[in-house]
């Protein structure tokens, strides 16, 4: 077995008095579809913003495929609950703009991924104008611009209706499929099963648990 | 591969077109540029003798007044949906962002100058006695000054509680001497009674020292949480 | 450590009672000023003790900022021993304002890397900015000392409460207003990293004075201004009293210091407890390793 993409060694997060990851150790292997699960305050988006190299850890550290997070920056793709998205251009303009911070030239991948998340590349509605579904749409297009191996999606469902959530997961079993390694935050737990790989449960700025199947008290739970 | 100085073009052509998408934040200052004049104008009076010595003083404390509310939406549309967050987790430079946005800043700022100094002309019927045209590079310089200096503050000022008034606590203290330049300077062109080259050279001085200052910490600001 | 500290307390009040005693009562009169120039016992070392605190603030926060990386770590070595080394040289070579010895600046650069490498030894890591943050309080005190006694001298013996071409006066408010924004930095900042804003903070403030000097010595030659503090010669037996007040304001100070570090650390690592706390009450599953302080991890 080859050796793991993403090692997490004793990560420790202090915010002050509070200490949001509180010694996390984990390995995670390229390929898989992990999700991440907990209550708020568990530490989930904090752990996902310590992989992203955006929260640095006060203690530990975190290797991506060798290197440190900031490193790594060409193989992390990160999508947030908020769209990281300038609300006053097209969705087209947003993503020519970041495609130029990736080195990206041209529109044709612009074009490409919008079509892929299923989105019209010929709108020009300021994404503040789009509803939630879309506007998560385009934030994962966003994320995926420049062809990354590993997704970070925080939330990526939440406010979005169901329609566009179940062909959210859709395309992210497919970016599973085609060998991308993926870690999705959710309280909607149950939209995952039999897609993800591992449900990851946190709690207390720890991980309680990995198992390959969802822990029973959570089907038919999930949307808060 | 994107070269940094088309990453800050890019940028700062992204900025410029959606400030003239909007001109909301344009139309406001603009008028609040000239309310600034006009309530110097009321409160020191125009017409009094020495209204040549305190003019230098004047336009610059109100340029420097606009310039930080104009400062203060630096980053607002980068902080509306975390947009920040996606620039930090891309390789382009910082430095490249920081130097958009100063640029821009200053264009900004220089934009509200045009319109100031014109007025503050009018109002205190301005002739400069000694060399005008060295005006231009005290009003440049003096401009850097503030706005690159104020861009870094304003990058400091996102993780502060009271954003607002961080900027101009540590623009103020930190721009005292810019300032005496910039005053200086624009007294000595005005009156005539002495020659304003070394403020010229301190305002160089300054710019360089802190722009390297700022191109070498901006990346410690942009990562802070 | 715990009993040296009242000795030290009973040693400084000794001190600090003499100085008084020889400022009031020993030193002789000043024959323009009177008694009222005795001041300068007060005002004179609080501003030394304030430039040297936040001297060393300086350095503190330049060598917390270079050491986050190993290649910046070691570039800042050797650019402070450059520092010094040309600086030192250059004092007696370039042609200075006068006012300025060249013995002064020579001293001063070449404190630098002396500073920077006794730092970088007794106060690793995360010290370095526990040294910032009480250097930097404790200076802002002494600095408001001065501020105070200063008008409060000039009033009487020269008309005027302050002269703003005063280099002295003015760039110490500078420094004031520079220390105090760093102050309020760290209060309000909410950032996990706030301990690298403020020390960058420190370094704009540190490039900024050499710049305000220069920018009212030079204002003060095209426009005289009266010169508070006077400038000249000093009595040799003035000279001693000032020395004697000086040492003890050092002890003063390095004590105030000294409790403020302690107080600071021990802050740390009660807020580190708090935090490997579980979050709903105490938890035996979590290995509470209570981290050094002085230990950073990777930033």
């Amino acid at each position: 077995m080859s050796s793991p993409a993403i090692t997490v060694t004793n990560v420790i997060k202090q915010f002050g008095r509070f200490a949001a990851l509180r010694g996390v150790n984990a390995e995670f292997d390229s390929g898989k579809f992990y999700a991440i699960l907990g209550d708020n305050g568990a530490g989930k988006t904090t752990l996902l913003r310590a992989l992203a190299g955006l929260a640095h850890p006060t203690q530990g550290t975190i290797s991506i495929l060798g290197m440190t997070p900031p490193d790594a920056c060409r193989q992390i793709g990160y999508m947030a609950h908020p769209s990281l998205l300038y609300d006053e251009m097209s969705g087209m303009e947003n993503l020519r703009y970041f495609a130029r911070l990736y080195g990206i030239a041209g529109d044709e991948r612009c074009v490409e991924v919008v079509r892929a998340v299923g989105l019209d590349p010929e709108l020009t509605r300021p994404v503040g104008q789009y509803s939630q579904g879309m506007r998560q749409r385009m934030s994962l297009a966003r994320a995926i611009l420049h062809d990354p191996k590993i997704l970070l999606l925080d939330e990526p469902f939440s406010n979005v209706d169901v329609h566009s959530a179940g062909e959210m997961v859709h395309l992210l079993r497919g970016m599973r499929d085609s060998g991308k390694t993926l870690f999705v935050v959710t309280h909607q737990a149950a939209l995952l099963q039999g897609v993800a790989d591992e449900f990851i449960w946190m709690l207390a700025g720890q991980i309680v648990s990995r198992t390959p199947d969802l822990p029973a008290e959570f089907t038919g739970a999930g949307v808060r | 591969m994107s070269s940094p100085w088309s990453i800050m073009l890019a940028t700062l052509a992204k900025d410029i077109r959606l400030e003239w998408r909007s001109k909301d934040a344009l139309n406001s200052m603009l008028f609040f540029s000239l309310l600034v004049v006009v309530i110097f104008s009321f409160s020191f009076d125009p017409l009094a003798e020495e209204s040549r010595h305190i003019a230098g003083g004047l336009i610059w404390v109100a340029i420097l007044f606009a310039a930080v509310v104009a400062l203060n939406q630096t980053w607002a549309r980068e902080l509306r949906n975390q947009v920040l967050d996606a620039y930090r987790v891309s390789p382009a430079p910082p430095n490249a962002l920081f130097l958009a946005k100063a640029i821009g800043n200053f264009i900004f700022v220089s934009v509200l100058e045009a319109l100031m100094t014109p007025l503050f002309i009018v109002f205190y019927n301005l002739r400069a006695v000694g060399p005008a045209w060295q005006l231009i590079p005290i009003a440049l310089l003096g401009t850097w000054a503030l706005v690159v200096n104020g861009t870094f503050f304003a990058a400091m000022s996102i993780r502060t509680r009271s954003r607002e008034i961080m900027l101009p606590l540590l623009l103020f203290p930190v721009s005292i001497p810019a300032v005496i330049g910039m005053v200086a300077g624009t007294t000595a062109i005005l009156t005539g009674d002495d020659p304003a080259h070394f403020w010229i050279i301190l305002l160089l001085t300054y710019d360089v020292v802190f722009t390297t200052a700022c191109l070498a910490l901006f990346e410690t600001v942009l990562q802070a949480e | 450590m715990k009993r040296a500290f009242p000795i030290l307390a009973v040693i400084t009040a000794v001190l600090l009672a003499y100085a008084l005693y020889q400022a009031l009562v020993v030193a002789p009169t000043d024959a323009q000023q009177g008694d009222v120039y005795r001041i300068i016992y007060y005002h004179v070392p609080s501003a030394w003790t304030a430039f040297l605190l936040f001297f060393i603030n300086f350095i503190a926060s330049v060598q917390y900022l270079a050491d986050s990386k190993p290649t910046t770590k070691q570039a800042a070595k050797w650019i402070a021993v450059a520092v010094g080394v040309v600086g030192a040289v250059a004092a007696f070579v370039i042609p200075l304002p006068a006012g300025i010895r060249p013995s002064a600046i020579a001293t001063t650069v070449l404190a630098i890397p002396v500073f920077y490498f006794l730092l970088g030894k007794y106060f690793p890591g995360e010290k370095l900015d526990v040294l910032a943050v009480t250097t930097a309080e404790v200076g802002v005190v002494f600095c408001t000392i001065v501020l105070v006694t200063g008008p409060i001298w000039a009033r009487p013996v020269w008309g005027i409460w302050w002269a703003p071409g005063d280099i002295r006066l003015t760039s110490t408010l500078v420094l004031w207003l520079i220390y105090v924004s760093y102050l309020i930095l760290r209060r309000f900042s909410d950032s996990a990293q706030t301990q690298k804003l403020a020390a960058a903070l420190a370094v704009f403030g540190a490039l900024d004075v050499p710049l305000v000097y220069f920018s009212i010595w030079f204002f003060r030659t095209q426009h005289p201004q009266p010169v508070i503090g006077g400038g000249g010669s000093m009595d040799p037996k003035m000279l001693d009293v000032l020395m004697i007040s000086w040492t003890a304001f050092l002890f003063f100070a390095f004590l105030v210091c000294w409790s403020r570090y302690r107080l600071e650390i021990l802050r740390r690592e009660v807020e580190q407890a708090h935090a490997m706390q579980s979050l709903s009450g105490a938890d035996s599953r979590v290995a509470v390793s209570s981290p050094d302080v002085s230990s950073r991890g990777s930033q």
